[in-house]
């Protein structure tokens, strides 16, 4: 099912990345995790850098994090995304970090070390990526 | 200088030195522009095509050896390599230049770089949706973990990096605006230029749009530029033979670490501080055995202003969170501890995706720039994780 307002781009689905963008079009948060030694990793790879191991668990995370670095994008503009494009770098919880988007505060509002959590949002061809909001303290 | 793993230094030199005019619209292709900045390399080495046996670009180049050297007359190439990491790598083809001289697989190595950056089918600041999955700026970028989100330019992809700086050291925009005038000052007097006869004022810098909030004004982003510029390669014994007083590449070095990501390098723990740069640093001065103290310019790849900063904390010339200190103090000016990027750099001069940087470095040493440091005898040159020292042969 499509939405013919939803213009954010669909992501890019590779062997490497796919179990993250299915569990992303069913609103669940996922990384990485090696079987043998524990590390989670992202972004995704093949083979645990640390231990060597290919074995790998993918584990649903909390979703929930702080805001390690943040950019409020104005130039140049893609007609895909509505500008300013707030867009920040979170640490989550289990210790991987991911670049998202902030949705639902002001450019002015936002501060790194800020607590936030994973909500889902559509993309053009029906898929869904994770964005985050804060969270009241 | 014996130390292990510098077995090419001091072995080869920059004999040749050659550039289009830098442009917003050149009107021929990064062909025609190659061809006419190693002509001129090659005129300025005293050397013709039939000397040419080596080649080295980056991955991103879109001139292939194949039409350049059908175009040249280079009659056989022996060595031909490419440096991958898009600007980050832009001074391993020094290295890569250095090493197949001094090895003997080629006597005579031509570096070059053509670009349309400004009036090519995409300009390279563009906002687009990239089609692949990594390869947006040569298989540097994890493009796959940002087009969803709208960070699609090199500037939003370097600014997690340059706010958790501002953050970490109290860095203000106005403490890169102070770098944006001397770099401007420094093109204001080169004819080549961008920024010839244009300097700016701090308020200049302040009133410029922003590009990224909070870190990135318009007047901190190196100027989209189309142009090429090719340097010459060979023995340092052979160049003393020469037209010019031979360049002699002293030390070469990349330094790529783990996790590391060229533009989008955001999986380091510490965005604060370029540890390509700490390391590159360590490779350049400790393991060639030269002194910090003994550079008399600096050539450091400034695509926005905050990442020059950063690698000049990270090479070890200040104190992390110190660059603004020096910047303001003037250290960076002529006549100043550290004279940096002399031709206005990538933001005042252009953006010939790094390379430019080596020209200026050549200058230097030849004692011909225009804004000349005098008596300078050694020259650092770099991006963020290659670089090179050269000193007056």
């Amino acid at each position: 099912m499509t939405d013919s307002a939803v213009t954010r781009p669909d992501p890019m689905v590779t062997q490497d990345n796919e179990f993250f963008w299915e569990a992303a079009a069913h609103h669940r948060l996922v990384a990485q995790r090696c079987t043998r030694c524990h590390v989670f990793r992202h972004p995704p790879r093949p083979r645990c850098p640390h231990c060597g191991s290919f074995e790998t668990d993918v584990v649903e995370l909390s979703g929930r994090g702080a805001v390690y670095s943040w950019a409020v994008l104005h130039h140049p503009q893609n007609p895909a995304f509505d500008y300013p494009v707030k867009a920040a770098l979170i640490d989550l919880e289990e210790g991987v970090r991911i670049v998202s988007n902030l949705v639902g505060v002001e450019p002015g509002e936002i501060e790194i070390g800020m607590p936030v959590s994973v909500i889902f949002v559509p993309t053009a061809g029906g898929n869904a990526v994770p964005v985050f909001e804060a969270v009241t303290r | 200088m014996t130390s292990p793993g510098a077995g090419f230094a001091g072995q080869t030199a920059v004999a040749g030195i050659g550039a289009t005019e830098f442009s917003r619209a050149a009107g021929r292709s990064e062909l025609r522009l190659a061809c006419e900045s190693v002509t001129s390399a090659l005129a300025d080495a005293g050397l013709t095509a039939a000397d040419v046996d080596g080649l080295v670009s980056y991955t991103i180049d879109p001139v292939s050896e194949t039409e350049l050297v059908r175009s040249m007359g280079f009659p056989e190439i022996t060595f031909s390599s490419r440096v991958p990491y898009g600007g980050g790598g832009s001074m391993g083809v020094l290295l890569h230049a250095a090493a197949a001289v001094a090895a003997g697989a080629a006597d005579v190595v031509v570096a070059y770089r053509a670009i349309k950056a400004r009036s090519g089918p995409v300009r390279f600041g563009a906002a687009q949706i990239s089609r692949g999955q990594n390869d947006v700026h040569s298989g540097t970028t994890s493009a796959q973990w940002c087009t969803p989100f709208g960070v699609l330019t090199p500037a939003s992809w370097m600014a997690f990096n340059s706010t958790r700086y501002m953050h970490a050291y109290g860095v203000t925009s106005e403490d890169f605006g102070r770098a944006v005038v001397q770099l401007r000052d420094y093109a204001a007097t080169n004819p080549a230029a961008w920024g010839y006869e244009r300097p700016i004022t701090l308020a200049d810098h302040q009133a410029s749009r922003w590009i990224v909030e909070p870190c990135i004004h318009l007047l901190d982003c190196c100027q989209q530029t189309d142009g090429s510029v090719a340097l010459v390669i060979t023995r340092a014994d052979r160049a003393r033979d020469l037209p010019h007083r031979p360049v002699v590449i002293a030390a070469a070095a990349g330094a790529g670490l783990f996790e590391q990501e060229i533009a989008t390098d955001f999986y380091r723990r510490d965005l604060a501080v370029m540890d390509g740069s700490v390391a590159l640093g360590k490779q350049l001065f400790d393991r060639f055995g030269i002194r910090r103290e003994d550079i008399d310019a600096a050539m450091i790849y400034d695509a926005f202003t905050p990442i020059f900063l950063m690698q000049l904390e990270g090479l070890g010339f200040c104190g992390l969170g110190e660059a603004k200190d020096i910047v303001a103090a003037g250290d960076l000016a002529i006549g100043g501890r550290l004279p940096c990027n002399t031709n206005g750099g990538l933001i005042g001069e252009g953006y010939i995706h790094g390379l430019n940087l080596a020209l200026e470095a050549t200058r230097q040493l030849r004692g011909s720039a225009v804004n000349q440091v005098k008596d300078a005898e050694a020259v650092l040159v770099t991006s963020s994780r290659t670089g090179a020292i050269l000193t007056a042969g």
